[in-house]
C-alpha cells in the first residue's frame, strides 16, 4: 500500500494539457523525485495533490483510500504538506506564527505564544532546522524561509511532504544541509516528493524517480539502477551534446567593461563593495562567484547603471550612465520582477526597449511588432501558445528564453547575466549556455554571476570570488571546484 | 484646571468619536487586505438611517441598532463584488460613496418631504453620560458611544495581536495565497472584516447624527470618512497610532469652532480641521519614514 497515489490524473488549462493521465505512487518513508522539462506539468501535478487545483479526471489516494481534495485545508487534514516553489509565508508575522498558523495553540481564548515558540523550538531541534521562533520572516534569508516552510508542514504532522524545486534558491552548502534534513525526515516514515531540475540531486537523495514530459510519464526508475544520461533521455527525448570546448584564443582588445576601485555603501553607510577592480575584454566571459549576499547584487546594479552613475564603472572607456545604461544587455535573476512584465504579452516583452526601431512617426505598427516578435520566438525556440499571451503564463524556462531573446538581440557589447539558468531544465540550460557562448564568440564582454560552480566552470574564462564585498580571489575557468568553494567562505591560501 | 479647558477637551472627544469609529472599521479592512475607501459613504448612510429610525420609533437606541444593521447591509455591496467576484474594491467603493450621497438626499425628500436639514422634537438623540450618572467632567456631556469608541481601540489592539482569529486575519491580509495554502477560509475573513467595518461605520454615523448633534443634513459626513481613510493609511495598521491620528482631527475641529467663535469666517473655520489634520498627518508620515530610514 502506498502512502500517496495519483491515479490517471488529467488537468487542462484552456488549450494546454498540463497533465495527461498521470499515475504516480510514493511509498512510506520514500524520497521520490519528480523531474521533467519546464512546462512538463510537475508543479501542476503537485498542486493537485495539495488541493490547489482540481483534476479534470483521475483521483488521489492516501493509504489506499480515495480522498476528496477541495482545498489545501483538506490536504492538510489528510496529512499532506507542501513547500512551494514561490514561498507562501507571511512577511509581517514571526517564524513561530508562520508555522503554527492554522493550528495555533490557544489558552483561555488567547493565542499561546509561549507554547507556540516552544513547539517550534522543539521541532527545529529535532530535525536540525535552525530558525529563531520570534524573528520576523520578512527579514530572513531564503534558506531560512525555506526551513520555516518545512517546519510548518512538519508541525501540521505531514506524512507526505511535497517540495517544489526547493534547491533552486539555495547555495550548494544549504542544499547539502536540506538533503540531510530530508533523509532524517524520511527515516521517521514521512514520504517525500521532490521536484527538481538537478539530476545530480535526484541521484544523490532520491530512492525512485518519475520522469514527466509534456504532461505524461515517460520513465520510472530506481535511482540505484539509472544514471543522468538515461534520465535526460526520458526528459527531453535525446541526449545532451557534450559541452562545447573552451575557446583557445585568448580574448584581446581594450576592455569593454572596466571597474576601477568601486566602493558601494548602503543607506546606513555600510560598505557593500570595497575597492573592487576588474576588466572584461571583448570575447571574454568573467564569472562571479560568492555565497549569496557577498555584494553580487550591488556589483550588478552598479555595472548596469541601476544604481545610478556610480564612479568607477566604465563601458568602452566612458562612465556608466544612470538608470539602466542602454549599452548593457542585462539578464536579471528575478525573471518575473525585473526580467519581464508578467501581465504584458510575449510580443511586448521581447521587444521592450526596441519598439523605437519599429515605430513610424505616429504609431507602432502592430503587424511589424508581431512579425518581429514571432521571428524572435522562433529563433530562440520559445514555446508559447502565441505571441499575444501574457508572458506570466509561460513556464519558467520559456520566460527565461524570452528574456535572453530580448537582451541578446540588443546592440550591446556588454552582457551582464545573473543566474541565467536558475530553475530551467537541462535542455534550456544547454541552449542558454550556447547563446552566451555565441555572444562571446561575436565579441561581447560577458559578466556572469552564478551560484552554480559547474556553470561558471563550463563557461567562464576567469572566475572572480566575492566575499564580504571584496574580490578575494581570481581563478582560471578550469580551477578545481574545491578551491573556488574554499575562497567563497573567505578562507585564504 | 478650569471649565473652559475641560470643555475644549470634551469638544475634542466629541469631534473624534465618529471619525475614530469609522477609522477602526477601515483599519480592520486594511488588516484583511481590503482597501476600503467607502467609509465616507457608509458613515453618511449610517447617520441617515439612525435619524430615520429614531424619528419613527422615538428611541435613539433603536436608531443606533437600525444604523448598524443598515450599514452592514450597505457594506455587503462592497464585500460581495470585491471579495466574492474579485472586482476592484476602489471602483466599487467610489460607486458606493456616490450612491450614499444620492440615496440619502433622495430618501430624505421621500420620507421627510424636504431636503437640506431635518430636525424635529420627535427625534430622540443619544443621552448624555451625565444623565446616566457618570460624573467625570470630560465625559459628562458625551454620548455613551464615545467611551465605547475609545474602548474599541484597546479591544482591537488586543484582538489583532493576541487572539487566533486576529492572527489569521492579519495573515489573510499579508498574503492571500499563503493563507489559502495553510488552509484558512480566506474569503470568510475578508467578508467578515468588511461587514464588521460596516457595523462600525453604522455606529460612527449614529454618533454623528444622534450624538454630536440631533439632526440629519445632506452630506453631513463632510469628509470625515476620508479623514478616517487617511488615518488608516498613515497608522501603519496600529490601533494606537490610529487613535492619535483621529485625535489630531478632533483637536483641529474643536479648535476650528474656537476660531469661528473668535470671528474667523465660517468657511475658513470649516476647512481648518481638514487642512490642519492632513498637513500634520502627512508631516508625521514623512518624519516617520525619515526616522526608519536612519535607523534601518
Ligand atoms: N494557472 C495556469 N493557467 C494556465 N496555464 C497554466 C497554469 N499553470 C500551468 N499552466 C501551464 O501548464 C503547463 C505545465 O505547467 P507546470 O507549471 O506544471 O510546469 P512545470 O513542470 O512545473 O515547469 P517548471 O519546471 O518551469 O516549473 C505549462 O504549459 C503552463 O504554461
Ligand atoms: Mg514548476
Amino acid at each position: 500500500m502506498y502512502a500517496a497515489e495519483l491515479v490517471g490524473v488529467t488537468k487542462r488549462f484552456g488549450p494546454v494539457l498540463a497533465n495527461d493521465g498521470i499515475d504516480l505512487a510514493v511509498a512510506r518513508g520514500e524520497v521520490h523525485a519528480v523531474v521533467g522539462e519546464n512546462g512538463a506539468g510537475k508543479s501542476t501535478l503537485m498542486s493537485i495533490l495539495y488541493g490547489l487545483h482540481r483534476p479534470d479526471a483521475g483521483e488521489v489516494r492516501r493509504d489506499g483510500t480515495r480522498i476528496a481534495l477541495r482545498s489545501p485545508a483538506d490536504a492538510i487534514r489528510h496529512g499532506l504538506g507542501m513547500v512551494h516553489q514561490r514561498f507562501r509565508l507571511f512577511p509581517g508575522l514571526t517564524v513561530a506564527e508562520n508555522i503554527v498558523i492554522g493550528a495555533e495553540p490557544v489558552r483561555r481564548g488567547r493565542l499561546d505564544r509561549a507554547a507556540a515558540n516552544e513547539a517550534v523550538a522543539a521541532l527545529s531541534e529535532r530535525y536540525g532546522l535552525r530558525a529563531d521562533p520570534s524573528a520576523l520572516v520578512g527579514g530572513l534569508p531564503v534558506g531560512v524561509r525555506q526551513r520555516v516552510e518545512i517546519l510548518r508542514a512538519l508541525y501540521r504532522h505531514a506524512e507526505v511532504l511535497i517540495l517544489d524545486e526547493p534547491t533552486a534558491v539555495l547555495t550548494p552548502g544549504e542544499t547539502d544541509r536540506l538533503f540531510e534534513v530530508l533523509r532524517t525526515v524520511a527515516a521517521t516514515g514521512v514520504s517525500i516528493l521532490l521536484v527538481t531540475h538537478k539530476l545530480a540531486e535526484v541521484l544523490a537523495v532520491g530512492d525512485r524517480v518519475t520522469v514527466l514530459r509534456q504532461g505524461r510519464v515517460t520513465g520510472r526508475f530506481a535511482t540505484s539502477e539509472t544514471d543522468a544520461d538515461e534520465l535526460v533521455n526520458a526528459m527531453i527525448g535525446r541526449s545532451l551534446a557534450p559541452s562545447a570546448p573552451r575557446r583557445a584564443r585568448p580574448p584581446e582588445g581594450d576592455p569593454l567593461l572596466e571597474v576601477r576601485d568601486l566602493t558601494v555603501r548602503d543607506a546606513d553607510g555600510v560598505a557593500r563593495l570595497s575597492g573592487v577592480s576588474f576588466a572584461v575584454r571583448p570575447g571574454e566571459i568573467v564569472g562571479l562567484a560568492g555565497v549569496a549576499g557577498s555584494g553580487q547584487r550591488e556589483l550588478v546594479d552598479s555595472v548596469t547603471g541601476l544604481r545610478g552613475a556610480v564612479p568607477g564603472v566604465f563601458l568602452a572607456g566612458t562612465p556608466v550612465r544612470a538608470g539602466r545604461d542602454p549599452r548593457v544587455a542585462y539578464v536579471p535573476e528575478d525573471r518575473h520582477g525585473r526580467g519581464t512584465a508578467p501581465d504584458m504579452s510575449v510580443a511586448e516583452n521581447v521587444l521592450m526597449g526596441a519598439q523605437r526601431d519599429l515605430a513610424s512617426r505616429w504609431s507602432l505598427p502592430r503587424a511589424a511588432v508581431r512579425a518581429r516578435a514571432r521571428d524572435l520566438v522562433d529563433r530562440f525556440s520559445i514555446s508559447a501558445a502565441s505571441v499575444d499571451v501574457p508572458i506570466g503564463t509561460l513556464s519558467g524556462g520559456n520566460a527565461q528564453k524570452a528574456v535572453l531573446a530580448r537582451e541578446l538581440t540588443r546592440p550591446s557589447q556588454v552582457v551582464v547575466a545573473e543566474e541565467p539558468t536558475q530553475g530551467v531544465d537541462v535542455g534550456v540550460r544547454e541552449r542558454v549556455h550556447d547563446l552566451l557562448r555565441t555572444a562571446r564568440d561575436e565579441g561581447a564582454a560577458i559578466l556572469l554571476q552564478s551560484s552554480e560552480l559547474t556553470e561558471l566552470r563550463d563557461l567562464a574564462d576567469r572566475i572572480l570570488v566575492l566575499y564580504e564585498g571584496r574580490v578575494v580571489a581570481e581563478f582560471p575557468g578550469d580551477a578545481p571546484e574545491t578551491d573556488i568553494g574554499r575562497a567563497m567562505t573567505g578562507a585564504t591560501g | 484646571m478650569n471649565v473652559f479647558e475641560w470643555s475644549f477637551l470634551a469638544g475634542v472627544l466629541t469631534a473624534t468619536a465618529p471619525v475614530l469609529l469609522a477609522a477602526l472599521g477601515g483599519l480592520l479592512c486594511q488588516v484583511a487586505g481590503v482597501f476600503n475607501i467607502a467609509l465616507e459613504g457608509q458613515l453618511l448612510w449610517g447617520a441617515f438611517v439612525a435619524v430615520v429610525v429614531s424619528d419613527l420609533t422615538g428611541s435613539a437606541w433603536t436608531g443606533v441598532a437600525g444604523a448598524v444593521a443598515a450599514t452592514v447591509l450597505f457594506s455587503a455591496l462592497l464585500s460581495g463584488p470585491s471579495v466574492a467576484l474579485r472586482a476592484d474594491p476602489i471602483v466599487v467603493a467610489v460607486g458606493l460613496n456616490l450612491l450614499a450621497l444620492g440615496l440619502t438626499a433622495f430618501l430624505m425628500r421621500q420620507i421627510f418631504g424636504s431636503g437640506g436639514t431635518y430636525s424635529s422634537p420627535d427625534l430622540a438623540g443619544l443621552p448624555d453620560l451625565g444623565e446616566l450618572g457618570v460624573d467625570v467632567p470630560v465625559l459628562r456631556e458625551q454620548s455613551p458611544l464615545v467611551p465605547v469608541a475609545l474602548l474599541l481601540v484597546a479591544v482591537m489592539a488586543f484582538w489583532l495581536t493576541r487572539t487566533r482569529s486576529g492572527l489569521r486575519l492579519r495573515a489573510v491580509g499579508q498574503h492571500l495565497d499563503a493563507a489559502q495554502a495553510v488552509g484558512l477560509r480566506v474569503s470568510g475573513y475578508r467578508h467578515g472584516a468588511t461587514l464588521v467595518a460596516g457595523a462600525l461605520c453604522g455606529l460612527a454615523g449614529a454618533q454623528l447624527s444622534l450624538g454630536n448633534v440631533t439632526l440629519f443634513g445632506e452630506g453631513m459626513s463632510a469628509g470625515r470618512g476620508w479623514i478616517a481613510v487617511v488615518a488608516v493609511m498613515l497608522s501603519g495598521v496600529r490601533p494606537g497610532r490610529l487613535l492619535l491620528a483621529c485625535l489630531l482631527f478632533g483637536v483641529a475641529e474643536a479648535f476650528g469652532f474656537r476660531l469661528q467663535g473668535a470671528g474667523l469666517p465660517q468657511q475658513a473655520a470649516d476647512a481648518a480641521p481638514y487642512v490642519i489634520t492632513l498637513a500634520a498627518l502627512v508631516l508625521a508620515a514623512v518624519w516617520r519614514r525619515k526616522a526608519t530610514r536612519e535607523h534601518a
